[in-house]
Order: C-alpha cells, then structure tokens, then sequence
C-alpha cells in the first residue's frame, strides 16, 4: 500500500460481501477524494449499509479490498477506526448519560484525554446548539437533538471521513434543515470528507458526487449534474386551449411525441434540450398557450433511470430490513 | 451561532495518514482508559436507577425475611453449630443479589445491542478485551455492592461481624461478581433478542441458585443434589463467603467425600472459572462479520 499526498479518502476496489449465498456486495469500486461529499445511494437492500459496515470494519470483506484514509479497512482496522465518524441511521446515544457523557465516553474511547476533551467538545457542542442543554440525559432529548449530539460526537476526534447513514431519516422538515445546516458549517470548517446515504433528493443534490448501487453493483457514478444530463431529457409541460390539436401539431412539425394528461393537466413532452425546443415548438402551434413549463431531470428521474424504482418508493418499500441492515444481527456470527 | 468559518481546535491537522503508531505503553494506557471509561458508565448508569437497585433487593429480602423466617421454626438449628435458618441463608441471599444482579447487568449488553450503543462501542479504536474488561468490572462492582448492602440486614438476623470478616467478605464477593459477570458476558454474546432473557433466567439463574447451597445446608443430602452442588460453580463461589460470615463451625462448610474444600480451592477454582469466562467472552466480541 503507498500512501501519497493522493490518497483517496475512501478507495475501494472490487469489494464483495457474502451472507451465505446471497450476494449483497458484488464487486464494486469506487473512491472518494479528500474533502468530498459523496452520496452513495440506492434502494433498501442493495448493499448500502453492508458496503458502510465493511468500510467501518463492522465486516469483514468476502473478496477485494477496501482501504480508508489510506488504511486497509482488514489489515489496519484500528487505524481506519481511529480516521472514521459515524453517525449511524438508528440513534446510538446512551439514554441515560447526559449529552457531556455520552461525549466523553467516546472521546477517551478514540484517545482523548484531561482538557483535550473540553476544548475539542464546547465548540462542538456550541455548533449544534447543544451547549445548554450538555448536562441532561439524552432520553429527555428531540430526535432531532439526539441527531445533532450524534453528528457533534463523530466530529469530537477530528476524523478524516465522517459516515452519515442516512442522519435525517424520521426527522420532521425543519430539523432537516437545520442538521444540513450544521452539516454546511462543519464542510467549510474542518473540510472532512464525507460519505452520505440518504433517500432525500434534496440531500442527494447537494452531494460534490453520487454513486447509485443497485443490487450490489454500482450502477452510474457522476456529479449531480453529469448524471442528470445523462438521463438526457428534459420535461416540457404545456396547457392549452385545445391540447389533443397541439400534441397533432407538434408531432407532424417537430416529430415529438407528446403525451396529453389526464384531467386538463395539459400536454407533456419529453425532448433533449427543453429551452430549445420550446421557441421552435411556437412556430407550429396554432393554439392558443396558456402556459409553458419547462423541467430539468431530476435526481428521482436519475434515480428512476438505473435503479427502475423512484427514490420514495425505495425507502417504503423496506422489505429487506435485514438484509440491508446485518449489522444489527449481532457480533457473534461466524 | 457563530458563521464565520473558524477552524475548530485540532481542525486542519487531518491528513492522510495522521494516525501515530501506537506504541505498547500508549496502547495499555489507552485499554486502561477504556476499562475505566466503560466501568464509569456502568456505574452512572446504575445510579441513575432506582428502580432496579430497589428490586435487585426486593427478592433477597423476601428470602430473608419471609421465607427465612417462616422456615427458622421449622429448622431449628442447622447442622453443626449455633446458627439459625436465617443466619445460615444471609450470606446465601447476598450471593443471591450478586447473582441476579452480574446476570442482569451483563446480559444488558443485549440492550446496548437492541439500542444501538453497543455499535458506537464496536467501531472505536480500542481493543475488544478492554470493552469486555471495562464491562465486567462495571457489573461486578454494581453486584458486589448490591450483595455487600444486605450486610446492614446481618445484625438484625443476629449474625455480628468483626471488621476483619467484613474486609474478608468483600473481596470474595467481588469474586464472584466478576466471575458471574464474565459467564452473563458470554451467555448475553450469544443472545440475539432481551425475549431470551426469561429464558436465562429460568433455565440458569434459578438453577444455579438453588442447586448452590445458597438455601441449604450442603451436608446430607441425596446423592444425585449431592454431586450437582458440587458440580454448580456458584457453589464454591457461596461457600467461602459463609464461612468467613459464620465462622468454620457453624458453616458447615463444602465437603467432597468427607474431605473439606479448603477455601483457598474454592476461591481458585471460582477465579479460573471466572478468568475463562473472560476469555471465551473477549473472543466472542472479537470476531467480524
């Protein structure tokens, strides 16, 4: 292994993960650079959290290999370990320490000690807003708190990557924008890499990159936008006066054709460069046009693209709990 | 909230590869830490409740009060000495309290599963061994200290003890809290669910309760109770502790074919099975998926 100014912040490389004969990993490989925001999403049991527990080195690797910071998540776990924050998608909090403890528990635990501690945990606390509310137990703390002191807790020994697995699910809106608030303000602090799941578009777009993985394999990995435009159709939606003439009128001159909503919605069309088209669509139209609009493709069309299934619709349909979520299962198996 | 972008102290010293190589004074003093951390929380854990400090209690005082007192008539003196039925089960009913309460709080390892902490522990860059070491010195405290508690109950049952005997007592009993301890440990790395927990308990708590001594004397009885007392570990870890309390004579300590167990055998014998236990327990939390 060479460690060089280069290093990726998370390099992987043909991973696989078995349980039994069920593939949940399938060789992927991907890397991540130092400072990114790197969503990696897909839906519910497509090897999300397997690919973070072996990252994490909660799992040992099947096959390939994956290092972090530079260190092999098998061969130097505890340096991987020490390199890494997590804030997991279910609250990992001790209930019945205050926030401080709960911080302290984890800072000596990552070797921490006297009034490091202190120094490195007031301003965390402070960031998250938490600072008045350090000395009650966090069974007495919002979902949202618990989030923040969880995100305050990953940071406390200054980790090269921090993992957020999926850190707003189950938080109502408002908290959700404060916690990418938080998340914001520590990106332009501390430039920590990070490495997010989520099923919010709104997240998923604020990523530097994004890899989809669907059923253990990578399926696309680009910029939010690289991606969007690979799916290459924007979504012209028109309403006019008459739309089944419109749609007869724009299909002989611009050989489009367009779809006429249910309900009076209007008439949809689906074309490569919408702004474009648009101008030229008014040269055929005889019509009269109530109203023009014009949509880039979405993360969810992305989304819809590779994976044949809407980002929502993944998160509902949480059929494999367990297999996305081995980690749960216990420390003990073979 | 301040916005501007400063850099948090220690920001900006993370590059690649920042991770000093531990050396071993470093790595012992990071699993002492560790140890006392995960012992700290144990112990903060407990305090903060009540509730289970006061029902840990609850059964050891029915059996000293309630059954002890309505058996003592029935009794009268018990084998040897001068000693009543509820003298002869008090230190029985602290071993009792150490008992439920190592199992308990060990087994609460599976709540730190359930709920996740247990996670945040497993990622951290500290060896298994301290986590399993800090867990079992934590529950062993709490055990020993809810068996010592019932001490206060020794001069209303009559039984008086010297300074000395309580210096004595207390370490036995931190022996076998400990041992008990790591067996909870190992019983709880290989429970999946809490549902088990009534399971454990019915199936090993009990039985090693009742079959240790801890309510009887252990001198002529059936051959088969015979032989499963001397086979139950619990029994030399209870032993001990009444013959400190109660004196040699009135102890009517462990005999194996006429021949009388020295202390000295019971308390190894308590602490070899308790070193294993720790072992068995540190390997279990080692392994990876």
């Amino acid at each position: 292994m060479v460690v060089t100014n280069g290093t990726k912040a998370v390099e992987v490389d043909g991973l696989v993960k078995r349980f039994g004969d069920f593939t949940a990993v399938d060789g992927i490989s991907f890397s991540v650079e130092p400072g990114e925001l790197f969503g990696f999403l897909g839906p519910n049991g497509a090897g999300k959290t397997t690919t973070i527990s072996v990252l994490c080195t909660l799992m040992h690797p099947s096959g390939g290999a994956a290092r972090v910071a530079g260190h092999d998540v098998v061969d130097a776990r505890n340096e991987v370990r020490s390199s890494i924050g997590l804030v997991f998608q279910e609250v990992t909090l001790d209930d019945y320490l205050t926030g401080e403890e709960n911080l302290r528990f984890h800072a000596v635990l990552y070797g921490l000690h006297g009034g490091e501690i202190k120094r490195r945990m007031d301003p965390l606390l402070e960031m998250v807003g938490l600072t008045d509310w350090a000395s009650q137990q966090t069974r007495f703390y919002s979902g949202g708190m618990k989030r923040r002191l969880e995100i305050a807790r990953g940071l406390l020994h200054t980790p090269r990557v921090l993992f957020l697995d999926e850190p707003t699910i189950g938080l109502d809106p408002q908290t959700r924008v404060h916690i990418w608030d938080y998340v914001d303000e520590l990106r332009a602090r501390e430039r920590t890499t990070m490495f997010l799941t989520t099923h919010y578009m709104d997240e998923a777009e604020r990523c530097d990159r994004i890899a989809i993985i669907d059923r253990g394999r990578i399926v696309a990995i680009d910029s939010p936008d690289a991606l969007k435009a690979s799916v290459g159709v924007d979504t012209v939606t028109i309403d006019t006066a008459d739309d089944v003439t419109a749609r007869d009128e724009i299909a002989r001159g611009l050989t489009v054709e367009g779809e006429v909503l249910e309900g009076g919605e209007g008439l949809r069309m689906r074309v490569p460069d919408g702004e474009s088209f648009v101008p030229r669509m008014f040269e055929h139209l005889t019509v009269g046009v109530r109203n023009v609009n014009v949509r880039r493709p979405s993360l969810d069309d992305v989304f819809i693209q590779y994976t044949g299934r809407d980002m929502r619709d993944a998160e509902a349909g949480a059929g494999d709990q367990l297999r996305s979520n081995p980690m749960v299962r216990g420390f003990r198996r073979g | 909230m301040a916005t501007t972008a400063q850099p948090l102290p220690g920001a900006g010293v993370t590059d690649v590869g920042q991770v000093a190589p531990p050396t071993p004074e470093r790595a012992l003093v990071r699993n002492l830490r560790t140890i006392g951390m995960v012992w700290l929380r144990e112990i903060i854990r407990f305090r903060r409740t009540p509730a289970r400090i006061v029902s840990g209690l609850a059964q050891p005082i029915l059996f000293l009060f309630v059954l002890g007192a309505g058996i003592k008539p029935l009794v009268g003196q018990t084998s040897a000495g001068g000693v009543d039925y509820q003298q002869f089960i008090l230190p029985g009913v602290m071993a009792m309290s150490v008992l439920f309460s190592s199992l308990f709080s060990a087994i609460s390892i599976v709540w730190d599963r359930e709920f996740g902490f247990l996670r945040e522990m497993l990622v951290a860059p500290v060896s298994r061994a301290g986590l399993v070491l800090g867990k079992a010195a934590g529950a062993g405290t709490v055990a020993a200290g809810q068996g010592l508690i019932l001490l206060i109950a020794a001069p209303i049952v009559g039984v008086h003890l010297s300074v000395l005997q309580i210096i004595e007592v207390i370490p036995l009993l931190m022996l076998l809290a400990f041992a008990l301890t790591a067996f909870g440990i190992v019983i709880a790395s290989r429970m999946q669910r809490m549902e088990s927990f009534q399971m454990v308990m019915g199936l090993v708590v009990n039985p090693m309760l009742f079959l240790s001594g801890a309510i009887f004397p252990l001198a002529g009885l059936a051959t088969w109770l015979a032989v499963v007392t001397r086979l139950n570990p619990a029994t030399y870890g209870i032993d001990p502790i009444r013959r400190v309390m109660l004196g040699e004579s009135d102890a009517a300590p462990l005999t194996i074919n006429g021949w009388v167990v020295p202390i000295w055998t019971e308390v190894l014998i308590v602490l070899t099975l308790g070193v294993a236990m720790l072992a068995l327990a540190v390997r279990s939390f080692q392994r990876t998926e």
